[in-house]
């Protein structure tokens, strides 16, 4: 702790933790209302399928059944939620209007006066479905005669005029000609649940002054009021949003899912609603993070300083985009990892598959370009005979460094880390890679680099 | 049929704090007759302990002891605008909210202080500990409680402060890319010990140990915290999870628990670090943040790991007992 | 179906809830009685998040219909608290930072009790074994551990402590 400081820098418990270890910590789920109604919905079981027609008749019939809603009563039925600052185009429902894009895909919602009485009224509502051919890879949906799953007529995310996000620096193609060596892998990972231990949820309640308050366990409060108000066509001012401890977020919770369509319901029966995710919607229906696929490729000297990058990815962005756009545009400012590249292009696209939506989670963009680039490095340290550590230290960069997005570098502390770590586990690093330190390169210490 | 050991390392950046829509934050503060402080603001706790970093930082700008702030967040109709808990941006962008209003209303503070005292403003200073000195007169001293109270009852003023913080939305460039997305930079070095069982295919991880640079942290235990639930993430990410299903069509994604596969404590490696802390210039108290990642220098470190075992390369995530088989198995009938 | 009245010992009281049949134990202690530490993780016994002890051994609520306990002993978070002060395991919860967001925290609490309960002295390989069922999204499991390792040696000194 700095000598300076009296209260940051020291570990003090915290301050809602004997809420959690008493149960006292009130969770969304938590809370209940006199005369509460819950809502459950109606998806699709088909990756991709038109709708032809919907049938509500036996539903209505079941005991407890209140009302169910559908794209028509949505004032504005669009859940393009980056729309708010900006991004376009709309392309999600808040319901599905003529067609499904994947399993899960939200139809129509059943209000009920039980949770039991909405499930068994979902399972009476018939679908006239239409199942049309499904694409589940990146690369198969970018071929000519793939299912096109957006309105657009591509599967791919437009970056103010091309297909992908590009960031360039140099001239790569030139730098892998005066390469002593090439170095290429590919990378897949697979899509992953945020998993949190409390599903994604809400309550929706008529107040006496006429307004709704919506107690939801949202990462972001004004991110998920601002797009209800847009939804429902309502002024922000009838809208009042309560959150409190999320259990669990991981970047799945910036969704707003449930608060738009669960605030619609109270408006509609006057009553309290509730919409919460059972485990296999969270699990199902919620986004996840996406696939992804790195193509990486290397141009490196004799002596392991890489000279050109150039990477390809392709972010498996679900039916949906939701945030993943922005990952791609995060993941493009760090896919040449933390080292100094003079030459390097990167193509970054966002491509549109049947299945579940994608959008945030811990690590936006960079977790998976750090597992294939950090691997990449250990396949380079292998190529030219250098160990894992020696490969780092000598690529890593500096402040004043530029980075391909051409930010210049600051607050690099990499080298430092490097060092700190190879203490921890007793690595006898040589000298020149003891002494070295992230300042910039003219300070008198030039990385290595002779 | 062996046990094979290896050992992997992986080091990476993080940009903290996010600015590609502007993304803001903004913070309340004022004071209660008793002398407390309550924070409004409208930034969710995911459970990192964003409510305590918060408190922390409030505390150290105001000059008065955790114990007296009091976090209300999380209400629409009382927090003012915050752009949401993600992307490693609430310590820092609401830590920076926080700093300013706290300075303002500390200036306000101050100014009642002043009064009463019969000095000048720049002649009072905090010992941080809840109470105001006349700088060189240690006799002539007054508890932040009683300035707060004559604040309401005798002189009639608000003690009370705005923040907010925004770093400009960046554009970028469609050609180039050039764009200025983040506010800083935390670092971090990993190194993953594994055992590979040549016969059931199992990866065992035995330790992950790390060194993270993360600028100045605000609750060092909360950073253990952090960077323990991270490793097993990483490590959960880089050999189990998945939902996409290995059988045989993406029909069969899991539902539950029970399908959806996570290491659980029997699993669990030794786990150690060392934070380094060298503050960032333009994060709270020289934050830099260290929400997201921590899962991520053991996924690559482990993959590393495997490779050192085995030789056998493992580039598809999540590395599991069947790739693992399949790989070595490839490897012992040699290219063809 | 008619509802019918499924009378239990709750932290020491007697309580009643008119349920349907197939009602669960988790949603009588939550949506009719208001305990609500019971978390509901899933409510499919995938997560341990709704552990409760009936007769001191611990057992998911979700998957228990409330007929089964009529007449047995429970107990949740909510009874495991004292009037004043921390019960041990929720101390060293609370010192060891063993949760972050805390929805598994009552679920972990009330299996660590009935560990400790059969095993006063667990070794590290007993406490990880006993946690398998429950999940933890957040900690890593680690810190979870630790709490229980202490919670476990203040236990035993406070009873070597008592007078016998
Ligand atoms: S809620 Fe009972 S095991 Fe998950
Ligand atoms: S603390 Fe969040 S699930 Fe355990």
């Amino acid at each position: 702790m700095s000598p300076d400081l009296n209260v940051v820098g020291n570990s003090v418990g915290r301050s809602d933790g004997i809420g959690h270890v008493t149960g006292r910590t009130r969770y969304t789920a938590d809370r209940s209302f006199p005369g509460m109604l819950h809502l459950k919905m109606v998806r699709s079981p088909l990756h991709h399928a038109r709708i032809r027609g919907i049938d509500l008749s036996a539903a209505e019939r079941v005991p407890g059944f209140v009302r169910a809603l559908t794209a028509r009563d949505v004032p504005h039925n669009c859940y393009t939620i980056l729309g708010l600052i900006g991004v376009e185009p709309e392309e999600e429902f808040v319901l599905a209007e003529d067609r499904v894009r994947f399993k899960g895909e939200a139809i129509v919602a059943i209000v009920a006066e039980t949770e039991a009485a909405a499930l068994e009224a979902v399972s009476k509502v018939q679908l006239d479905l239409e199942e049309l051919p499904a694409v589940f890879d990146v690369e198969e949906a970018l071929e000519p005669g793939a299912p096109i799953v957006t309105h657009w007529g591509n599967n791919t995310f437009m970056f103010e005029g091309h297909p992908c996000r590009r960031v360039r620096l140099g001239d790569v193609e030139q730098a892998f000609q005066q390469a002593d060596y090439i170095v290429e892998g590919v990378y897949n990972t697979s899509p992953i649940e945020h998993a949190p231990l409390e599903t994604t949820g809400c309550i929706a309640v008529p107040e006496a002054n006429g307004r709704y308050t919506v107690y939801t366990n949202t990462q972001a409060l004004y991110f998920s009021l601002d797009n209800t108000a847009i939804i429902l066509q309502v002024p922000g001012s009838q809208l009042h949003f309560v959150g409190g401890t999320v259990g669990g977020g991981f970047g799945g919770k910036v969704d707003v899912i449930v608060e738009p369509i669960a605030t619609l319901a109270a408006m509609k029966t006057n009553r309290p609603v509730r919409y919460t995710y059972s485990r296999a919607e969270e699990m199902q229906v919620s986004s996840t993070r996406s696939a992804w696929r790195i193509y990486v490729k290397d141009g490196v000297t004799r002596d392991g300083h890489i000279i050109a990058r150039k990477v390809t990815s392709y972010a498996d962005s679900g039916a949906y985009s939701r945030q993943t756009p922005y990952a791609l545009t995060k993941h493009a400012a760090n896919a040449a990892g933390p080292y100094a590249i003079p030459n390097v292009a990167i193509d970054a696209y966002c491509v549109y598959t049947n299945r579940q939506p994608t959008s945030a989670m811990r690590g936006f963009g960079v977790t998976m370009a750090s597992f294939a680039l950090e691997v990449q490095m250990d396949k380079i340290a292998e190529k030219v005979g250098a160990d894992p550590w020696t490969i780092r230290f000598i690529n890593a960069y500096h402040d004043g460094d530029m980075k391909p997005h051409r930010k210049l570098v600051e607050d690099a502390t990499l080298i430092e880390t490097m060092q700190a770590a190879a203490t921890r586990v007793g690595h006898e690093l040589p000298d020149v890679f003891r002494s070295m330190t992230s300042a910039p390169r003219d300070a008198g210490h030039d990385g290595g680099r002779s | 049929m062996a046990r094979l050991r290896g050992t992997g390392i992986a080091a990476v950046n993080y940009p903290t704090g996010m600015n590609l829509g502007g993304d803001p934050s903004q913070a309340l503060i004022h004071a209660t007759t008793s002398g407390s402080f309550v924070v409004s603001l409208s930034a969710t706790d995911l459970g990192q302990g964003l409510k305590t970093v918060i408190g922390q930082i409030a505390a150290e700008t105001l000059g008065v002891e955790f114990g007296e702030i009091v976090i209300d967040t999380a209400d629409t109709d009382t927090g003012p605008h915050d752009m949401g808990t993600f992307a490693s941006r609430a310590t820092h962008r609401v830590g920076n909210a926080v700093i300013a209003a706290a300075t303002e209303a500390r200036q306000a503070l101050l100014e009642v202080a002043a009064e009463e005292l019969e000095a000048a403003v720049d002649d009072l200073e905090g010992d941080g500990h809840g109470n105001l000195l006349v700088k060189g007169v240690p006799t002539r001293s007054v508890r932040i409680a009683e300035i707060a109270s004559m604040a309401q009852f005798k002189y009639g003023r608000t003690i009370a402060g705005r923040g907010a913080y925004m770093k400009p939305k960046s554009l970028v460039d469609p050609e180039t890319g050039a764009m200025d997305p983040d506010s800083t930079e935390a670092h971090a070095c990993t190194v993953a010990e594994v055992e590979v069982d040549t016969e059931t295919g199992v990866v065992t991880v035995l330790s992950i140990r790390s060194a993270y640079e993360v600028g100045r942290q605000v609750n060092p235990a909360l950073v253990q915290g952090q960077i323990a639930g991270g490793a097993w993430m990483g490590m959960s990410h880089a050999l189990y999870e998945t939902t996409a299903p290995y059988y045989p069509a993406v029909d069969h994604s899991p539902r539950d628990f029970s399908e959806y596969l996570m290491p659980g404590p029997l699993e669990m490696p030794e786990i150690e670090c060392v934070v380094l802390e060298m503050p960032s210039s333009n994060g709270p108290y020289g934050v830099k943040g260290i929400g997201e990642m921590t899962a991520n220098s053991p996924i690559p470190a482990i993959a590393n790991a495997i490779y050192h075992a085995t030789g056998v390369r493992f580039d598809d995530l999540p590395i599991t007992p069947e790739k693992i088989l399949r790989g070595l198995d490839a490897k012992r009938s040699g290219p063809s | 179906m008619a509802s019918t009245i499924v009378a239990f010992e709750l932290g020491g009281r007697e309580v009643e809830v008119m349920v349907k049949p197939m009602t669960t134990l988790q949603s009588a202690l939550r949506d009719q009685l208001g305990f609500t530490a019971t978390k509901e993780g899933c409510r499919q016994g995938g997560c341990g998040s709704c552990t409760v002890l009936v007769n001191d051994e611990p057992m998911l609520s979700c998957l228990l219909p409330v007929e089964d306990v009529a007449g047995q002993r429970v107990t949740t978070l909510e009874s495991l608290t004292p009037t004043q002060g921390l019960h041990p395991l929720q101390q060293a919860f609370l010192d060891a930072n063993a949760f972050q967001c805390g929805y598994c925290t009552p679920g972990m609490t009330m299996l660590a009790q009935a560990l400790l309960d059969h095993n006063p002295a667990p070794d590290r390989g007993d406490i990880t074994q006993a946690l398998t069922g429950n999940i933890c999204r957040c900690t890593g499991y680690g810190p979870i551990v630790r709490a229980i390792e202490v919670a476990a040696q203040a236990m035993h000194a406070g009873e070597e402590g008592q007078p016998r």
